[in-house]
């Protein structure tokens, strides 16, 4: 990867950003911040230079699959598919109005490029493994990427699935872990029951496993492009940070879910103007 | 398709509707060759062993996991395959519920979640393993269609009918080994069309699962002590038939729902919602199972406590006409 390769990425993660300030205030209501920025640099990436897809054409059989599992990271995923054009400037802002395709979790939607409904922690795993089988019964090439948070570890229906895909051999399926150290509730780090994205834990139960730094672009896309091993499946646990890219945000659970103030929007708009200049 | 003839009904009866449920996969997959089957470990207990052997590429596994194998399942369907996934009663039903309401009602994906050993069939094994509540909870769950077959012969019509049948699906199977025959020749069975199997003018009685055959066997005992009898196999709880129902109420005095299945939220629940909306109709009485966790015993002993027989049914049915008449 080229510098100049990652200046593209980073200028998609910048936009990406800003888009989620955005229309995390013009929804005028509180909105998952926080953990849709921790996600940011590792979308773009996947967005800007991994997954194949077509912007004309959301529903290509052939195109590679992503599931949010962490489905409230929604405004990762949306800015991504905004900044990348799949999904038009005057959907994306119907983000959290009546009656919006676009909500605080993912609704399955091809056209819009969203894969699968999720918002209920743990399933989205066990739906990529039929995805990833589907695709070797059909001898079909695409790949199967699903994002976990390192706190949605902890349901155990992630276990079940993590179990299986390895059991099943499954090498076109990688799920990267956006381990920004909160959840909910945990106003510190170390009160989260963290044991679930523990690189030896996934390596312990047969997965090919790679620690980042989830804002390095060329780490992540190493970690996306990297293959050692055949018949396993890969995970990238990436380490992040909550609110990433704003200041005030970052390390700061009160973003976990939260609404933006005029105040704290000019605040935030005025730290990634100065990045742009 | 397997024919339903006198001499199959009897062997099939003998299966149980567990392995009659294997033996209707087996028998669709040498004619179709779409779908996939999975399991939580329990593929022997569903009948599954035959159809794994000859098939393996079209059989899974996924272990004692039923959560992940219903999400799997979900994803296969979404790539277009037609999946049948199933575990005992309970546990596909209610440890995966969830699972069943993202993926079979959220996303309408093309599972068919096939419930085996429902009722109070498991016996010995007890509540734990029983299908107590299952129809109510599928049944509140949007896009899910919820079936639950007469007998065996209904069993292979239900899971041939699937098949074809574009969208999610809980298949409830109730019934053990001797499970009683109601058909023994063919018929048109349609997903969500009752079956009229019995016409009288004094009382419906509309039943689902192993029930369709005990109501059978009352409408005999109540014809004889003069109460004309209706019986209509509503093996479809949901969508409901009401324009069935719409005859009931017009043609009969009383409406009575049968089902070995909680009292609340299943096929008495369905026809009430649907009846309560009408002023001067027939009254209803709803049997089932008890809102309780029972004792543990044989299968038909327990259906005889419950009082979910022929003889007992007509009786309580008999005496709820004459508490009326008071």
């Amino acid at each position: 990867m080229t510098n100049v390769d990652i200046k593209k990425i980073e200028e998609i993660s910048h936009a990406m950003r800003r888009k989620i300030i955005d229309v995390s205030f013009s929804c005028g209501a509180s909105a998952h911040i926080g953990g849709g920025l921790s996600m940011v640099d590792l979308l773009a990436t996947l967005y800007g230079s991994i997954l194949n897809f077509k912007v004309t054409d959301p529903r290509w059989v052939k195109r590679d699959r992503f599931i949010l599992s962490k489905g409230h990271g929604i405004l990762g995923l949306i800015s991504a598919l905004r900044v990348t054009g799949v999904i038009s400037e005057e959907v994306f802002n119907t983000f959290q109005s009546n009656e919006s395709h676009l909500i605080a979790h993912p609704i399955m939607n091809l056209d819009l490029g969203i894969e699968s409904s999720n918002g209920s922690l743990g399933h989205g795993l066990s739906l990529g493994i039929g995805l990833a089988i589907a695709a070797k019964k059909l001898s079909k090439s695409h790949h199967i990427f699903v994002l976990l948070g390192d706190g949605e570890c902890n349901e155990g229906s992630i276990w079940e699935s993590v179990m299986a895909a390895s059991q099943f051999k499954l090498d076109n399926l990688t799920v990267i872990i956006d381990k920004n150290g909160y959840q909910n509730e945990a106003k510190k780090s170390k009160n989260i029951i963290s044991r679930g994205s523990n690189k030896s834990n996934w390596e312990s139960f047969g997965w090919e496993t790679y620690n980042i730094d989830g804002h390095d672009i060329k780490e992540i896309y190493d970690a996306y492009t990297i293959k050692r091993f055949d018949f396993k499946p890969k995970a990238i646990i990436a380490k992040t940070v909550k609110g990433k890219g704003i200041s005030f945000m970052e390390n700061n659970n009160d973003w976990h879910h939260n609404r933006l103030t005029q105040v704290k929007y000019d605040l935030a708009i005025k730290e990634l103007n100065c990045k742009d200049s | 398709m397997l024919e339903i003839n006198k001499v199959n009904a009897k062997t099939w009866s003998r299966m149980g509707s567990r392995a009659t449920y294997g033996q209707a996969i087996l028998a669709l997959a040498e004619v179709d060759k779409e779908f996939l089957v999975l399991s939580a470990d329990l593929g022997s207990s569903s009948g599954l062993s035959r159809f794994e052997t000859a098939f393996p590429e079209r059989f899974l596994n996924v272990g004692i996991a039923e959560q992940n194998m219903i999400g799997i399942a979900s994803g296969l369907a979404k790539e277009g395959f037609t999946v049948f996934a199933s575990s005992f009663a309970p546990f596909i039903s209610m440890r995966a519920s969830e699972q069943i309401r993202m993926n079979l009602g959220y996303m309408d994906l093309n599972v068919k979640a096939v419930a085996i050993g429902s009722g109070v069939s498991m016996a010995f094994l007890g509540n734990s393993h029983y299908g107590i509540e299952d129809a109510s909870i599928m049944r509140s769950i949007p896009n899910l269609t919820v079936v639950s077959p007469a007998d065996c012969a209904e069993i292979i019509k239900v899971i041939h009918a699937a098949a074809k049948f574009d969208g999610p699906m809980y298949i409830r199977l109730t019934g053990a080994v001797n499970n009683p025959p109601v058909y023994f020749e063919d018929y048109e069975f349609e997903i969500g069309k009752a079956i009229k199997l019995k016409q009288g003018s004094d009382v419906s009685i509309i039943a689902c699962g192993t029930m369709v055959y005990e109501s059978l066997e009352a409408s005999k005992i109540l014809e004889l002590n003069g109460i004309s009898t209706s019986v209509i196999n509503m093996h479809t709880l949901k969508p409901l038939d009401t324009k069935t129902i719409d005859e009931c109420l017009d043609s009969t005095k009383l409406i009575v729902t049968v089902e070995e299945q909680t009292i609340i939220g299943g096929l008495g629940s369905a026809v009430a919602e649907y009846k309560s909306a009408f002023k001067n109709v027939p009254p209803q009485y709803i049997i089932g199972l008890p809102d309780i966790f029972g004792v543990t015993a044989e299968y038909r002993f327990l259906l005889e406590k419950y009082r979910l027989v022929g003889d007992k049914i007509a009786i309580d049915i008999q005496k709820f006409l004459q508490k009326k008449s008071k």
